[in-house]
């Protein structure tokens, strides 16, 4: 399996985070993290809750602007980049957000049709409906296709928010606990989900997560951040085995 | 604590306040500028935010000018037989419509429902993250959600004031004719002889900043409000008082200009 996986991936670094500091006034986030991420790889991310998973990949993307460092993503340099370019690229980047993000006022066809509305040019565009369906068919929630987002569970949401997130195909997708606060079935359907449209797309991701399940499955590699540095990095099972006692005390804790 | 002291304290937190909202406005609304000029252009989402604000404030806006017209006439009338100026009853209430009533009322009802709707509803999709998820897709919130919204309410609130400004007219024809029997043409004609372009023009070009105040106060509140539903709340009720006492403070000054432009 891991066999399996690992053919995927191909020497080219694809996001390269060097030294990256952030902090909010006095609390200082991130201090000095690397990470290198190849081509095709499936990156975990793991870490105590306000440690400052989603503000590394907020950097990533360019919503949070870090206070120092390297992030090079498809070897541009993201805090150099003006505002267009900066578009053009977040377009190859799907990021799928903690709390689904959905659009309230729009229902799920307006929601998934958003970024092909706003990106694609009118000739190449293509059917919109056709995209849409595609894209709901390929988490299983065709049906929902004219609900308002607040008629829809928390997993559904979840996985239109998916949708959403793949609909422009993009190279990278980033997601932020995918599978947290659902239940152990629907958190198994969110990672072969996220499996199958990874070998479907090809895709590069960075998942964040506190399923163990989850990582064991996806991850060809686990990185975790503690006191604003990548504190391990190993597969999972490189990690599960470790002997440092904080890693050992979050595997033992999230295991049971 | 000395109540005096407390007072004290009270009070330099609301200038503080005060400044730092002024500053917050004034930063706000250049960032929109700077990057609402640029290409390109959201006329269609312009296009849905009138549609809206029109849509919601229609009924309640003329309901209130029909009524307000209406009052006035009633109120005024007793007096104004009194002094034999009855037939100057049109006239007055032209004036005091157009000039004063229908654009200020206009714009506080709008600041009370518009203004507050704008700064929930960015305040909401704010907290809820739905706006970086928009700036994630490629789209620049600013110019999507800020810069329409103000335009919409730049080019509502003067239409609103107009439509206020006939109903409350027709209201107040009804006010008359309660007591005499006014023909609704010779009404109509009396009115138009005595409003003036000097009347007309700085009346309706003040609605178009009410309006902008509105959007901007809104969007401002909105889009900065803080984390969680009480954030979403306060920014709301916040918009709302801002921009009613930005409204007020507009139409003064606009009322001293046009005096000592001698119209008045
Ligand atoms: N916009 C912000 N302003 C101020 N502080 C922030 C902001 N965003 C995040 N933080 C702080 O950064 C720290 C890390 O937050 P982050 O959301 O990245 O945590 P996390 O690791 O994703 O946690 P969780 O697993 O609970 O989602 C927290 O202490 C948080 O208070
Ligand atoms: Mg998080």
């Amino acid at each position: 399996m891991e066999q399996e996986i690992n053919t995927y991936i191909d020497g080219t670094t694809i996001i390269e985070i060097e030294h990256l500091k952030k902090a909010f006034g006095n609390n200082v986030v991130l201090k000095d993290f690397n990470l290198t991420v190849h081509k095709g790889e499936t990156v975990v991310v793991m870490g105590k809750s306000g440690i400052g998973k989603t503000v590394l990949i907020k950097c990533i993307i360019g919503l949070v602007k870090p206070d120092g460092g390297k992030m090079r993503v498809f070897n541009q340099d993201i805090s150099k980049l003006n505002q267009q370019d900066l578009d053009e690229l977040r377009t190859r980047i799907g990021f799928v957000f903690q709390n689904s993000a959905l659009y309230d006022s729009m229902t799920v066809r307006q929601n998934l049709e958003f970024p092909l509305r706003r990106h694609r040019k009118k000739k190449i565009r293509g059917n919109l409906d056709l995209q849409v369906r595609e894209a709901l068919q390929n988490v299983g929630l065709e049906n929902t296709i004219d609900l308002m987002p607040s008629e829809l569970s928390g997993g559904m949401r979840k996985r239109i928010g998916i949708a959403r997130s793949l609909i422009l195909r993009p190279e990278i997708v980033l997601y932020d606990e995918p599978t947290t606060g659902l239940d152990p079935i629907t958190s198994e359907e969110i990672t072969h989900l996220i499996l199958e449209l990874q070998k479907k797309y090809d895709t590069t991701s960075i998942i964040i997560t506190h399923d163990i399940d989850l990582a064991r499955e996806t991850a060809n590699r686990i990185v975790f951040l503690m006191n604003g540095i990548a504190y391990m990095q190993g597969t999972y099972e490189e990690l599960v085995n470790n002997e440092d006692t904080l890693i050992k005390h979050f595997f033992k804790r999230q295991a049971i | 604590m000395e109540p005096n002291q407390k007072n004290e304290t009270v009070f330099s937190k609301v200038i503080d306040e005060f400044f730092y909202g002024i500053a917050e406005l004034v930063q706000f609304s250049f960032k929109v500028f700077k990057i609402g000029i640029q290409p390109p252009y959201e006329f269609r989402e312009v296009w849905n935010q009138c549609y809206e604000i029109g849509i919601k404030s229609f009924i309640l806006v003329g309901t209130t000018a029909f009524i307000l017209g209406l009052v006035l006439v009633m109120q005024s009338r007793p007096t104004m037989v009194e002094f034999g100026a009855g037939a100057f009853l049109p006239a007055m209430s032209s004036i005091s419509i157009v000039r004063e009533i229908g654009p200020l009322v206009t714009a506080l009802i709008c600041a009370g429902k518009i203004g507050s709707g704008i700064s929930a509803e960015l305040g909401s999709m704010k907290v809820t993250e739905q706006i970086d998820a928009m700036e994630v897709s490629g789209t620049n919130p600013f110019k999507y959600l800020v810069a329409t919204r103000i335009i919409a309410t730049t080019l509502m609130i003067p239409i609103l004031t107009v439509y206020a400004d006939f109903i409350s007219l027709i209201g107040a024809f009804f006010g008359s004719n309660i007591k005499d029997n006014i023909n609704i043409n010779y009404y109509f004609n009396r009115v138009f002889e005595s409003l003036h372009y000097t009347d007309v023009i700085p009346s309706f070009t003040k609605t178009f900043f009410f309006g902008f105040t509105i959007g901007l106060v809104g969007c401002t509140k909105g889009y900065n409000s803080k984390k969680g539903t009480e954030g979403v709340g306060k920014a709301a009720n916040v918009s709302v008082v801002l921009s009613m006492v930005g409204v007020i403070v507009i139409d003064m000054v606009v009322t001293q200009i046009t005096s000592m432009m001698g119209y008045l």
